[in-house]
């Protein structure tokens, strides 16, 4: 009789026990990061950079060098890291309190310089780690621990949409919105998030897939019913599909778009005189 | 260039920096460090090395801690304000252990303060640079030659015990000019290699994990023994302090970068009327060059500095109580002169007889 | 006086080249082999305001490189000449351009002379400061003459290397102004 393999752990997911409560997402994204590593072959080329959040300890799961960050300032380590070793594959991996509200300013700035990293933003309209808290992503009337009545538009504001945001800068080449709550959903994320793995092997730019999770423990449901929830409220609230792919618009990486963008701009196209002397 | 020419404070820290490998800076401007980025904006990008204004301070320091985590000499400067927004990042690179250089330009405070010199960080620096139990060396200069000399020194150190250094000097150290020799200039290529970073495994050996989170209280409570320890080493070998006639000298002046000039000043004024005075000139100010005060008899001493008085305290501590220590100062950017410095010698030698 | 310690105050407005003559001074006692300290005024008065440089030269190690009390001061705008000459060292001597500049009362030690319109007059548009650097060596050595000439070519950047030769040329001007007064 032969052996045959039909599923293995990746060689980038290291087999240690994650902290993540049963029917948390994060698993299965982390699982599509690592795979990717692997198909891509970069593993011994990548640097990850570790959220401060439920992933906080991704830098023990995942096989290749690791660093923790300070809290929302992911962008800014990966930045560090790129430019300092710019063959090297750097990723960041964040939640939504890390990458939409302490760490806004560090996500846009990198992001509009065009660094040319790659960002698995996950988003669950909740603080995870300190027990469920309200998020810069949670929706209007989501009851959490510091919105005991529903989040107050009034008072707390609306929810951000991150690639909705990030669309109108020129440095990004790449941003979509998946979820991971089906099998077919899981394979569409796999195709994004390799795309923006192969992007910064191909200098495309700066990409980023924003994959809308759940969070069952402190949404209060099972997992299914928080999938349920979550196909309901938030995908109606944060529609899934590209938000911008300057490759699919015909142009070689992100510095291409933006200098088209503003093509009647002579210093924009004195900037691209130069690059190309 | 290893003639001498003359370069603005700033500017002499630029070169070095460069010439001890550095190949990476991150800033965000601000008034009195600013010959310095604009230094390293020109000088880097010719290098092949990486100029990058962050979007603010927080971001500055951050990517200082991932050019560090991936092993590579790296550089942040400010001043004083913009060092309160670092000190987050400066807590987790003391945490991971990651060496860095962090240049603190000081102007006065509290606040936005003023642009003019300043020591009004000393205690920032020497004591709560960040959240956490921890320590870091910090490097005054008093001169130009030393602002090179020191960076030069920042990155050795920092590599050595893999810990951020502080180059601590002030608004009339960074604009002024003197002449300077520069140290010879190093390869980045011919740097030892660190282990420890985190640049990719090649698949040749396990991964490598930059990190300050230890939730077992056992293996934080180790770590920070560990680090400890090597605070001893640091103590024990990379003290520095400069004396200038202190054998014989009854009033001892402690001052440390900018002040330490005046002081000088009035040392020897006050030497032409006979009184025997006498200067310590900590030059690093962690670890704190106490013995140097043990070493001396002097019946008094004063710290000078540019502020409200803040590293008297580390002078009180050094002198255990063997003599009384005064304070004189002056902040928000105001400098002293020498002659007032002087008056208040002769008022403390008049107190002795 | 090139063995006594120089301390000298230049101070004017913004663009007037106040911190440039300053730095030939500095050279030119770099050049010699003394100790020297250069320290500019900064802050929001550089932009269009007023502008000084400390410059000290000295056989022995500098204390402090700010100038409380000046030898030598070079005043190319009124609110300067009021503010440093009452400064003034014992002995001291001060130089300004008495087109812009009118002493309050009589100083000893005090040369005004046309500095602006001998350089306009000689083609050298915009280097009064040298013509007063010039004058105030004559005045008062604090290199040799050949020094002086050099540290110029030390200051000018390698890009404007064509003003060497007109700041030499400044620097006569103003030289002569002393001999002829």
């Amino acid at each position: 009789m032969q052996e045959k393999i039909v599923a293995q752990r990746p060689h980038a997911l290291l087999p240690h026990v994650t902290n993540y409560c049963p029917g948390c997402t994060h698993g299965i994204v982390e699982r599509l990061v690592a795979e990717t590593l692997d198909e891509l072959d970069v593993e011994g080329r990548t640097v990850g950079v570790a959220p401060v959040g439920c992933s906080v300890m991704s830098y023990d799961f995942f096989g290749c060098d690791m660093i923790e960050a300070a809290h929302g300032r992911a962008p800014a380590v990966a930045t560090g890291v790129k430019r300092s070793l710019p063959d090297r594959i750097v990723f960041a991996y964040q939640g939504d309190g890390d990458l939409a509200s302490i760490g806004m300013a560090e996500t846009v700035h990198a992001a509009t310089r065009g660094e040319n990293i790659t960002i698995i933003f996950i988003n669950n309209a909740i603080y995870g780690m300190t027990g469920g808290q309200m998020a810069p992503t949670s929706l209007p009337s989501q009851v959490t621990q510091t919105s005991p009545y529903g989040r107050d538009t009034l008072t707390a504001g609306y929810p951000i949409r991150v690639c909705e945001l990030l669309s109108t800068l020129d440095g990004v080449a790449y941003l979509e919105r998946v979820s991971v709550d089906t099998p077919k959903s899981v394979r569409n994320a796999k195709r994004a998030i390799r795309r923006a793995f192969q992007n910064q092997v191909d200098h495309v730019g700066y990409s980023l897939i924003e994959v809308v999770s759940t969070c069952p423990t402190n949404w209060k449901m099972t997992p299914m019913e928080a999938f349920e929830w979550m196909r309901q409220n938030m995908l109606t609230y944060y529609p899934l599909g590209v938000y911008k792919d300057v490759q699919a618009e015909g142009f070689a990486n992100a510095a291409e778009a933006a200098s088209a963008r503003a093509a009647g701009c002579p210093m924009v196209q004195e900037a691209v005189k130069e690059a190309r002397s | 260039m290893t003639e001498k020419t003359l370069m603005k404070g700033n500017e002499a820290i630029a070169e070095a920096a460069l010439r001890a490998g550095c190949r990476n800076f991150f800033g965000y401007p601000i008034t009195p460090q600013t010959e310095l980025a604009a230094y390293m904006s020109r000088k880097l990008p010719k290098l092949g090395g990486t100029y990058l204004q962050a979007e603010s301070e927080v971001a500055a320091i951050n990517m200082l801690y991932g050019a560090a985590a991936a092993g590579v000499r790296a550089m942040t400067s400010s001043s004083s304000p913009g060092i309160s927004l670092k000190t987050e990042g400066i807590s987790y690179m003391a945490g991971a252990d990651l060496p860095g250089v962090i240049v603190n330009v000081q102007r006065g405070g509290p606040g936005l303060g003023s642009i003019q010199p300043s020591q009004s960080d000393y205690f920032q620096a020497t004591r709560a640079m960040g959240h956490g139990d921890f320590y870091l060396p910090v490097l005054a200069p008093s001169t130009v030659q030393e602002m090179a000399d020191l960076t030069y020194v920042a990155f050795d150190v920092a590599d050595r015990y893999r810990t951020p250094v502080v180059i601590l000097a002030d608004g009339m150290l960074g604009q002024m000019m003197e002449p300077v020799v520069m140290p010879e200039a190093l390869d980045p290529a011919d740097l030892p290699e660190k282990p420890w970073a985190t640049c990719g495994h090649e698949g040749k050996r396990a991964h490598t994990i930059v990190n300050s989170l230890h939730l077992d209280p056992q293996a934080l409570h180790d770590e920070n023994v560990q680090r400890f320890e090597r605070y001893e080493r640091i103590k024990q070998d990379e003290t520095r302090v400069e004396t200038y006639l202190t054998e014989d000298a009854d009033i001892v002046i402690a001052a440390f970068g900018a002040a330490a000039r005046i002081a000088r000043s009035a040392v020897n004024a006050a030497r032409e009327e006979g009184i025997r005075a006498g200067l310590i000139r900590p030059i690093t100010l962690w670890p704190y060059p106490a013995e140097a005060f043990c070493a001396c008899s002097a019946r008094a001493f004063i710290t000078v500095e540019l502020n409200m008085g803040q590293m008297i305290e580390d002078v009180r501590l050094a002198v255990e109580g063997a003599a009384p220590v005064s304070f004189f100062g002056r902040c928000g950017g105001v400098i002293p002169t020498p002659d007032e410095v002087l008056e208040e010698i002769r008022t403390t030698a008049e107190g002795l007889v | 006086m090139s063995h006594q310690e120089l301390q000298a105050v230049f101070a004017g407005f913004g663009g007037q080249g106040v911190l440039f003559a300053g730095k030939v001074v500095a050279y030119a006692g770099l050049i010699e082999g003394r100790e020297v300290s250069w320290l500019p005024s900064y802050g929001p008065e550089m932009r269009g305001g007023t502008a000084n440089c400390s410059v000290t030269l000295s056989d022995d190690p500098i204390g402090s490189p700010l100038i409380a009390h000046p030898n030598v001061l070079v005043a190319m705008n009124q609110p300067s000449f009021d503010k440093f000459a009452p400064e003034l060292a014992e002995g001291g001597i001060v130089v300004y351009d008495d087109a812009l500049i009118t002493p309050g009362s009589e100083l000893p030690g005090a040369f005004g002379i046309p500095a602006t319109s001998l350089a306009e007059q000689a083609g050298l548009d915009g280097l009064m400061n040298m013509v007063l650097v010039g004058n105030v060596w004559a005045r008062a050595p604090f290199c040799s003459r050949e020094t002086l000439d050099e540290a110029v070519g030390k200051c000018v950047s390698t890009a404007r290397a064509h003003l060497i030769e007109k700041n030499k040329e400044a620097i006569a001007l103003g030289i002569e102004a002393a001999h002829g007064a």
